[in-house]
């Protein structure tokens, strides 16, 4: 099988911008991925390579194929009935999608926000507790510690340490979604995917999960989806560019961004169509 | 030059005043025909209700006011409604997560499924009861007591046990529709943080699904009491008795019950004249048991809701 042209140069570029700082190994790698909704195709012949500790962004126009594509990472399509799945993707050299892989074990390690800030209606300490509980962690003393630090890794213990015991459903927009943040990383995933998680936030909030991902790329690696160039722009390190199932461009955000190789992705980064 | 349009100086509109009074009417009847069944048997029977009266076991020839009593009927009818929720919500319930949890949709058995439970809607009540008495009484009894060596047959007849789980049979599609419905409102969005925490379908559900579904259920569950607690017909072969000297002592007696004691008191009596502030009596009797049952759950489904909203 030839290896796709794209995906070497954009290898050889994101080795380049790393240089001097510690080598990050590719933590995720799609190979040759497609995927179906029943008899339509959705992604075609991914290959991309994410590495490890930094924020990959994915962005392209409505249909893409960019969440679709994300939600492959830890498995979420298994979901849907009509899904078949062609390829791989290997997370620290395992193929997840082989037969004797554990999901439960894989979404573990695999955290998600999702678009739509979704926390359980249980109280704010529930909501983060939930994935230790699962885990078996009963402990009061490991549980408060572990909700305490996770409320300040994703920002939000100053302004809800009053009312741990209240619905999480009485925060705001923002303030939701930094909760399925402090959710998603209490249980330490090593990967966190963020699906458009500012699309539904006012700047303010937009900007606070913005510092937010910059604060968590030091301990994790992250993927995100997004509409908003700007955001890609602030927040990646390397970017992703789909347009209907496809990967046109893959490479360091600086360049996707100033330099594309492609029209597709000049035109769409530059504002002329999406 | 200016000109200003007058408006049209309003007309009377007779299509929303012939329908808005349609439907004014038609509530009204309907509320009239409630107030009257409710006023006529209060007016009627209030005046054979007393103390002695719901908490006296009659005596056999109880149409006569002297030897007359309900306390079996109510018993009776009370434990057969208890003892179906027991049976009826888990079965349903479990049923409605199959449906909307686990099989897929549009495969042939979901769809046989749910062409069943409709059908288990439409059949008439007294099907039902000979049912029981097939299914529940000759075929489970009858081999339970030959497996348990019973020569005298403890399961084999007319219980409440079984009275109460063919009223269960009846009852299931109204308890598995209304569950289906309540899962079906609970937004997706939670399952899917559930399951990217790496909780099992099993863990979402109990922990995330079913807290939520709870009132949903519980609606069900008064639904199926509503209906149950009156119905005689399924109740007729399976296990309700004309009379009994005593209370029940086990699930496996045979009891009295309120539905059916009306239709006796209405067809069996020698001297109707003497009977009839006994039957409205009973009556009454019978609708304030249907009501507290009701009214009983009506009130801890309304205890989840707040408990749920205080975290909602």
């Amino acid at each position: 099988m030839a290896e796709p042209i794209l995906q070497k140069i954009a290898v050889a570029e994101t080795h380049a911008v790393t240089a001097g700082s510690p080598p990050t190994s590719p933590l995720i790698e799609i190979r040759n991925l497609s995927l179906h909704y029943g008899s339509s195709r959705a992604l075609k012949d991914i290959n991309l390579l994410i590495r490890e500790r930094v924020v990959t962004s994915f962005i392209g126009p409505s249909g893409c194929g960019k969440s679709t594509l994300l939600r492959c990472l830890n498995r979420m399509n298994d979901l849907i009935d009509t899904v078949r799945i062609e390829g791989s993707v290997s997370v620290g050299g395992h193929n997840i999608y082989a037969p004797d892989i554990d999901v439960i074990e894989l979404r573990k390690r695999i955290g998600m926000v999702f678009q739509k800030s979704n926390p359980f209606p249980k109280s704010i300490y529930d909501n983060v507790a939930y994935g230790l509980r699962l885990q078996g962690v009963r402990r009061r003393s490991e549980l408060d510690a572990s909700v305490e630090k996770s409320l300040r890794r994703a920002a939000l213990w100053d302004e809800v340490k009053e009312r741990l015991q209240t619905s999480g459903l009485g925060l705001s927009g923002g303030q939701q979604q930094r909760l399925c943040i402090a959710r998603a990383i209490a249980i330490q995933p090593e990967i966190i995917l963020m699906d458009e998680p500012a699309s539904a936030l006012d700047p303010i909030a937009t900007s606070r999960i913005e510092d937010l991902i910059l604060e968590l790329k030091k301990e994790f690696t992250i993927v995100i989806v997004t509409h908003n160039m700007q955001q890609a722009a602030r927040v990646s390190d390397d970017t992703a560019f789909f347009y209907i199932g496809e990967l046109v461009e893959f490479g360091p955000t600086s360049r996707i961004f100033t330099s594309p190789s492609q029209k597709r992705t000049e035109d769409y980064v530059t504002g002329r169509f999406g | 030059m200016s000109q200003v349009r007058h408006f049209r100086a309003r007309r009377f509109d007779f299509a929303s005043f012939f329908f808005s009074s349609l439907a004014g009417l038609s509530t009204l009847l309907i509320l009239g025909i409630l107030a009257w069944i409710l006023i006529n048997i209060l007016m009627n029977g209030a005046g054979g209700l007393s103390w002695h009266f719901v908490s006296t076991i009659p005596k056999k020839d109880f149409f006569v006011l002297a030897n007359t009593g309900v306390l079996p009927m109510i018993v009776g009818t009370t434990i057969r409604v208890l003892v179906m929720t027991i049976f009826v919500i888990p079965v349903g319930v479990i049923t409605a997560i199959y449906l909307t949890e686990y099989a897929p949709n549009n495969s042939p058995l979901t769809r046989v499924i749910r062409a069943a439970v409709n059908n288990l809607a439409g059949v008439p009540s007294i099907v039902f009861g000979l049912f029981g008495l097939g299914f529940f009484i000759n075929f489970i009894g009858k081999n339970l007591d030959a497996l348990l060596h019973n020569p005298s047959g403890v399961w084999g007849q007319p219980a409440i046990i079984w009275a109460s789980l063919t009223l269960a049979v009846m009852t299931l599609p109204v308890v598995i529709v209304t569950t289906e419905e309540s899962l079906k409102a609970i937004p997706q969005g939670l399952r899917e943080a559930s399951l990217a925490l790496g909780a099992t379908k099993l863990e979402t559900i109990v922990k995330v699904v079913l807290p939520q579904a709870l009132p949903g259920i519980m609606t069900g569950g008064i639904l199926a009491v509503s209906r149950a607690s009156g119905e005689v017909a399924p109740i007729l072969f399976t296990g309700v008795t004309y009379y009994m000297a005593s209370l029940p002592h086990s699930l496996t007696d045979q009891f009295m019950d309120l539905g059916n004691h009306v239709y006796v008191l209405c067809t069996q009596s020698p001297n109707i004249e003497e009977t009839r502030p006994i039957l409205y009596a009973t009556v009454l009797v019978l609708l304030m048991v249907t009501f507290a049952l009701n009214f009983v759950a009506i009130i801890v489904r309304a205890r989840v809701r707040k408990k749920l909203r205080a975290l909602g």
